[in-house]
């Protein structure tokens, strides 16, 4: 991973800076996007005015009114530096990536990209210039690249020192503005306009200055917003009532009740549990284009996974050799092993090393056996070497048995044979290659595609969670339902064309299903706009980074897993903390109904089960404890609920006992403590 | 608490649980507009009077024009029966000659009556004309029960179609529910209480002399046909100021236990209709059993508190239970049973004076009508009540489980919390306002005729009986007062129609919606976490902002009686 490492919780390079961010909050344009808290405001600062009015007038309980105005402010502030804390962090991963985008020189070419380049600010490039980039200098902004192939240095946005390739045409042709290249030079038509690069939308997006709220936030911002109301109704008919049973509760109290009834823990704590998702998707280095697409990840239904690189190893490897009657093994893999010394496909270089690790065949110096290497073809389908007056040739089984033919050197029979070993391959999910040597058949190398290991496990997980995976291949449909059975995926589309990706996509959407799916190839970009979560690779075509609603810096495509999981554990954290907070007003009741109409109705003490001192003092502890909580539970917002994968209503359980039943228990106590304490030293 | 007391509640419950499937089965035919066994006598009905009113059965309502054509006919409805009572005087059919009714008690009433609250600040036999009774109040019980049962219905489709934007035809489901369910099995229940006593007749007041000699007018008149539709519909309105009490209106153990089974039977059903209808009836038990827990959790308290008596009472040397103000024919258990029933339905009918309750004992009925009337509730209502508390519990719930929330395949967004916080929210603007400003005023205290909690608690249930539709009286305060009667028709039209307009929107929004099928993923509806997370949000969103009320009033009254203080 990268230099995008989240700071530790407890960092006071963020904690101290937060501690002015959130007066500096206190601003109402600021307060107003948080419904909950700006009401908390407002009453604070009227019974702030009251409590000078009190104090002019010297009447009232000025103390315990001063304690309770202490408290109400900080209800506000503590909330206000949650959400201070949790910018803060991202600020932090905004400074590194800022860093990265120093003010460059470009190269810029004229219009029709021949001859030479000026130099001019990289911020006046224009979407559509083409500009010169050479070894050693920075890609002035995103583009795509046009012409050459260069190294470049991705570290900046990657975090990953190690080089990649960058090249025109093929789907690795994206480059990104603060990059470095390495070796040589490409032309790169710039695609992005100034201040909108993705490093650009990146820094904005760890700062959470674009933030906007998402569907889900909104709504729970209603529920939240609905509950203040129910209060505001619950208390303020409160005088009402007290006046028919003849007495009196005092401003400030019918305030502190409001205060800590209406849902303040997740109304303060919600926009740090938001930028928190965001900020911990790109530490693992996905980049989330909306917070809707990170929500959009929780609800996944289905998943389509690539099955080259994702499910299997990236390459096929070589596994067996299996030679026809009167061929022995050690001979094929040593006329395998010849043939392949020179290729340098993955595939290839497996056969190498099968035949030295099965058989201690050493590889060999093609100069030193003056052999000539056969490159592939479209045409031939195979490649090999002439080596020695012997030719070899390795190749697709058809294509060899069409070079050798039918003749004196193979018979009927051995042809025979060759079919059925490379059925029999073919049908076990794997790829059969025909070797021949001088016109003879030698045997078939088994190339098999290597499940990556865990993979299973992965998609039992995933399975639990209730999501189906589907995995898309290009082979047959029977070589994909062998690595389909072997690799424990749901379904699978063999002979996947861009066509039947989309239209795969639209078939799971039509029956309701959220569809999550990842791609690099221009190719991809229909079915990536068309998912409703599609990942982009960072390696990816322009094409498919416009699509996709998130990219990944890493391009691995299992990532796609722990986006959902992100996306899980934000609505998790959010649900856990409203019933946290809504199951805590029980506890809050019986602290303030009993101390507020103790005065006129003393039977009512009955209900005082905490044994709280004085009414002071358990109205105190009340709203002491309706504070501390939210600063209590900023860690928890910032980290996110945990995440396991189980079944829904095992998760529900769960998380009802921990939040719910623990909502209810939790402020008994922390009422009862905080009640012994203030009385211990004298506050009330 | 005896055991005959707990076996006629079991035998009650045992009979609305094995009447929840046949009628269930039966009224989903009705509204599917499959065929039933009635068909052959009522549809040549229902086609005609589709034609004389120019409605075209297929033609399908989305939520707007359904919930404009429910508005306009129960506007029609009020103001009608307003002008019936102000002009009874001079209309037929009344042999006893009753006076016009004044304004403001004919706006109440109105009010009362098109909402399905059936709250009276009057003397039935002593105010109202038969035409008033019958053509009036008769016919709003039956289609004000139906406009529930139609809301209910949009709402139910509202989950069990997709894609589209209707949610059925308004008029169709009125005409169906008052055809096919509400008049048959009235039909058949009157002719069952003519034969147990209940009088039906247009005769004028029997005048009798009494053993004492004494002259006395006895009340009659056409009693047993609104006696089944007022528990049928859960309406409540009594022919008799005394309500189910009367010996008239309920003269027998038979008929006790015909209004107690009537008044939850549609409303347990309906729940099941909802199962059937999103395809699958566990969806349906879960919420009757959500219902159910919070039902009988209230029997036993309220039984208990009267069995229990009056610890004062017994210091005098008098034991046993509480028997003030309940009939001797009844009983303690009953008479708990019955008043737990009637507030957890809206019905509202009363065979017991509430009022004479323990604190505690009458609580109960207090906190069944503050919840918003959804255990079982009134014929509709309390289905689509219970809804508004299953989004906020599956938003809640949903969140926790790591998806958007979604119930039955439909996501629950931000329109469907706005539309079921703002029903949620009305009912305690109408309830703790109005008995907020009414304990403050002189012209609303000076009706309250007990003093300290007591008195708050009479002012207090007549609002949560307003608002929530119930129309049974906690007696104590002199409600035929201007103040009175307009406040608490305000409050009954605010409980009724600001809580069916955001059902309806949320139905609208909910119809238009694909269904999710459900994986692993998807929080299980049907089950007992379910059950138990939807009573702990009906407890706690519609039960903790009436804390300080309960507080002030049975609560504080509780604990002064155990400190020997009565009021």
């Amino acid at each position: 991973m990268s230099q995008l490492k989240s700071a530790s919780l407890f960092d006071t390079r963020i904690l101290v800076p937060a501690i002015g961010g959130a007066f500096r909050k206190l601003n109402p344009k600021s307060l107003i996007k948080n419904p909950v808290i700006s009401v908390v405001a407002v009453v604070s600062a009227f019974t702030t005015v009251l409590f000078v009015k009190d104090l002019v007038t010297g009447s009232g309980n000025l103390g315990f009114s001063f304690q309770i105005n202490l408290w109400l402010w900080f209800t506000v502030l503590f909330a206000n530096f949650a959400e201070a804390v949790a910018e803060g962090r991202g600020k932090a991963q905004a400074d590194s990536l800022r860093r990265a985008r120093t003010e460059t020189q470009a190269k810029l070419l004229p219009p029709e990209g021949r001859g030479s380049f000026r130099m001019v600010p990289g911020t006046s490039l224009k979407v559509g210039d083409t500009v010169m980039v050479e070894a050693g200098d920075i890609i002035p902004s995103d583009g795509e690249v046009i012409e050459g192939i260069a190294s470049v240095n991705e570290a900046a946005i990657t975090g990953e020192s190690a080089p990649v390739i960058r090249e025109s045409g093929g789907d690795r042709s994206a480059v990104t503005g603060g990059t470095q290249v390495l070796s040589d030079w490409i032309r790169v038509r710039i695609t992005a306009a100034p201040g909108s690069t993705f490093l650009d939308r990146m820094i904005s997006l760890v700062e959470g200055a674009e933030r906007q709220k998402t569907p889900n936030e909104i709504a729970l911002n209603i529920l939240l917003a609905g509950m203040t109301l129910i209060f505001v109704l619950a208390v303020a008919t409160i005088p009402g009532f007290v006046a028919y049973a003849g007495g009196n509760v005092p401003m400030v109290v019918l305030v502190a009740l409001f205060v800590t009834l209406i849902p303040t823990t997740i109304g303060a704590l919600l926009s740090a549990i938001g930028i928190a998702g965001m900020d911990r998707l790109v530490r693992f280095n996905v980049l989330a284009m909306s917070g809707r697409a990170v929500e959009a990840a929780g609800d996944v239904d289905t998943l389509l996974l690539d099955k080259t690189g994702t499910i299997t190893l990236g390459n096929r490897q070589a596994t067996a050799f299996r030679p026809v009657a009167g061929v022995t093994e050690a001979d094929l893999a040593d006329a395998a092993q010849l043939a392949s010394l020179a290729d340098e496909t993955p595939e290839g270089r497996s056969i190498v090393v099968l035949a030295k690790d099965k058989y201690g065949i050493r590889g060999r110096d093609m100069q030193s056996l003056n052999a000539s290497f056969v490159p592939f073809t479209a045409q031939s389908r195979m490649s090999g070497v002439d080596v020695g007056g012997s030719s070899i040739r390795k190749g697709a089984v058809d294509a060899v048995l069409k070079h050798v033919g039918e003749g004196a050197a193979n018979s009927a029979d051995t042809i025979r044979e060759i079919r059925s070993i490379s059925d029999e391959i073919a049908k076990s999910g794997a790829t059969p290659l025909a070797v021949a040597r001088d016109g003879k058949l030698l045997g078939i190398v088994q190339l098999k595609d290597i499940v990556k290991g865990g993979i299973r496990e992965r998609f039992a997980e995933l399975r639990r969670m209730g999501i189906r995976t589907v995995m898309i291949t290009g082979d047959n449909p029977m070589t994909a339902a062998a690595i389909a059975a072997e690799a424990g995926v749901d379904d699978f589309l063999a002979q996947a064309t861009p066509e039947n990706k989309l239209s795969l996509i639209r078939e799971e959407q039509a029956k309701g299903k959220l569809v999550a799916m990842c791609g690099d190839g221009t190719n991809d970009a229909p079915a990536l706009a068309q998912a409703d979560v599609g990942v982009a690779m960072n390696t990816g075509t322009v094409a498919a980074r416009e699509a996709g609603n998130m990219v990944d810096l890493d391009s691995d495509p299992t990532k796609l897993i722990e986006i959902v999981e992100i996306g899980k554990q934000l609505l998790m954290t959010r649900g856990a903390l409203t019933t946290f907070s809504i199951a805590n007003d029980i506890a809050k009741y019986f602290a303030i109904i009993p101390a507020m109409f103790l005065a006129f109705y003393p039977q009512l003490s009955a209900l005082n089960v905490m044994g709280l001192a004085t009414p002071e003092s358990a109205i105190l502890s009340a709203i002491i404890f309706n504070a501390l909580i939210i600063v209590a539970l900023i860690p928890l917002s910032l980290r996110g609920v945990k995440y396991r994968a189980v079944g829904a209503g095992a998760l529900l359980s769960r998380n009802l006992l921990v939040y719910g039943l623990g909502g209810i228990i939790v402020p008994f106590a922390g009422i009862k403590v905080i009640d012994m304490a203030i009385t211990a030293i004298g506050l009330a | 608490m005896t055991l005959l007391g707990w076996l006629q509640i079991l035998v009650f419950c045992g009979i609305i649980i094995l009447l929840v499937k046949p009628l269930g089965a039966y009224m989903t035919r009705v509204f599917n507009g499959d065929s039933t066994w009635l068909q052959p006598v009522l549809r040549p009905l229902e086609r005609g009077l589709y034609r004389v009113a120019g409605t075209r059965e297929d033609e399908e309502q989305n939520w707007v024009t359904y919930a404009v054509a429910l508005l306009l006919f129960n506007l029609a409805g009020f103001i009608i029966l307003y002008f019936l009572q102000r002009f009874q005087a001079m209309l037929p059919l009344n042999p006893a000659g009753m006076a016009e009714v004044g304004p403001e008690l004919a706006f109440n009433t109105a009010a009362s009556f098109v909402t399905n609250t059936n709250w009276q600040n009057y003397a039935g036999e002593a105010t109202m004309s038969y035409l008033t009774q019958m053509l009036g109040l008769a016919v709003q019980n039956f289609v004000s029960a139906a406009t529930g049962i139609a809301v209910a219905m949009a709402v139910i489709r509202g989950f069990a179609r997709k894609s589209v934007n209707t949610l059925g035809n308004f008029w169709v489901d009125l005409v169906r529910s008052t055809f096919y369910v509400l008049l048959p099995i009235c039909v058949v229940g009157t002719l069952v209480l003519v034969w147990q006593g209940v009088p039906q007749n247009l005769d004028a007041y029997t005048s009798a002399v009494t053993l004492e000699g004494a002259q006395q007018s006895i009340a009659q008149g056409p009693v047993a046909s609104q006696m089944m539709i007022k528990y049928l519909g859960t309406n409540g309105g009594g022919f008799f100021n005394v309500n189910a009490a009367h010996p008239f209106e309920n003269p027998t153990a038979l008929t006790n236990l015909i209004s107690m089974v009537s008044i939850f039977a549609i409303g347990a059903a309906l729940t099941n209709v909802f199962g059937r209808m999103v395809g699958n009836q566990k969806q349906g038990w879960a919420i009757f059993i959500t219902m159910g827990i919070l039902f009988v959790v209230g029997v036993v308290v309220c039984y208990w508190a009267e069995a229990a008596g009056n610890p004062l009472v017994h210091a005098l040397g008098i034991d046993g239970g509480n028997m003030e103000g309940k009939e001797v024919r009844f009983g303690i258990p009953l008479s708990a049973l019955f008043a737990v029933i009637t507030t957890a339905a809206s019905c509202g009918a009363v065979n017991a004076m509430h009022d004479s309750f323990m604190a505690l004992g009458g609580m109960i009925p207090l906190i069944n009508m503050m919840l918003g009337e959804i255990i079982i509730g009134g014929v509709g209502a309390g289905f689509y009540g219970i809804v508004l508390f299953v989004v906020v519990a599956i938003f809640v719930a949903g969140l926790m489980v790591g998806r958007t929330p979604e119930y039955l395949g439909k996501k629950i967004e931000a329109k469907e919390v706005k539309m079921a916080m703002l029903a949620i929210l009305c009912l305690p603007l109408a309830m703790l306002g109005f008995t907020a400003i009414s304990v403050v005023l002189p012209f609303g205290v000076s009706s309250i005729w007990n003093p300290g909690p007591r008195g708050f608690t009479e002012v207090l249930y007549a609002y949560t009986s307003a608002a929530a539709n119930n129309g049974s009286a906690f007696a104590g305060i002199s409600a035929n007062t201007p103040w009175y009667n307009i406040t608490l028709g305000i409050g009954m039209l605010m409980g009724r129609f600001l809580v069916i307009i955001p059902a309806l929107a949320l139905a609208g929004s909910l119809v238009a919606k694909k269904t999710v099928p459900a994986s692993a993923g998807t929080l299980p509806t049907h089950g007992a976490l379910f059950i138990g997370l939807l009573l702990g949000v009906i407890l706690v969103v519609g039960g903790l902002t009436f804390i300080p009320a309960l507080a002030l009033g049975p609560i504080a009254e509780h604990l002064a009686m155990l400190a020997g203080q009565t009021f």
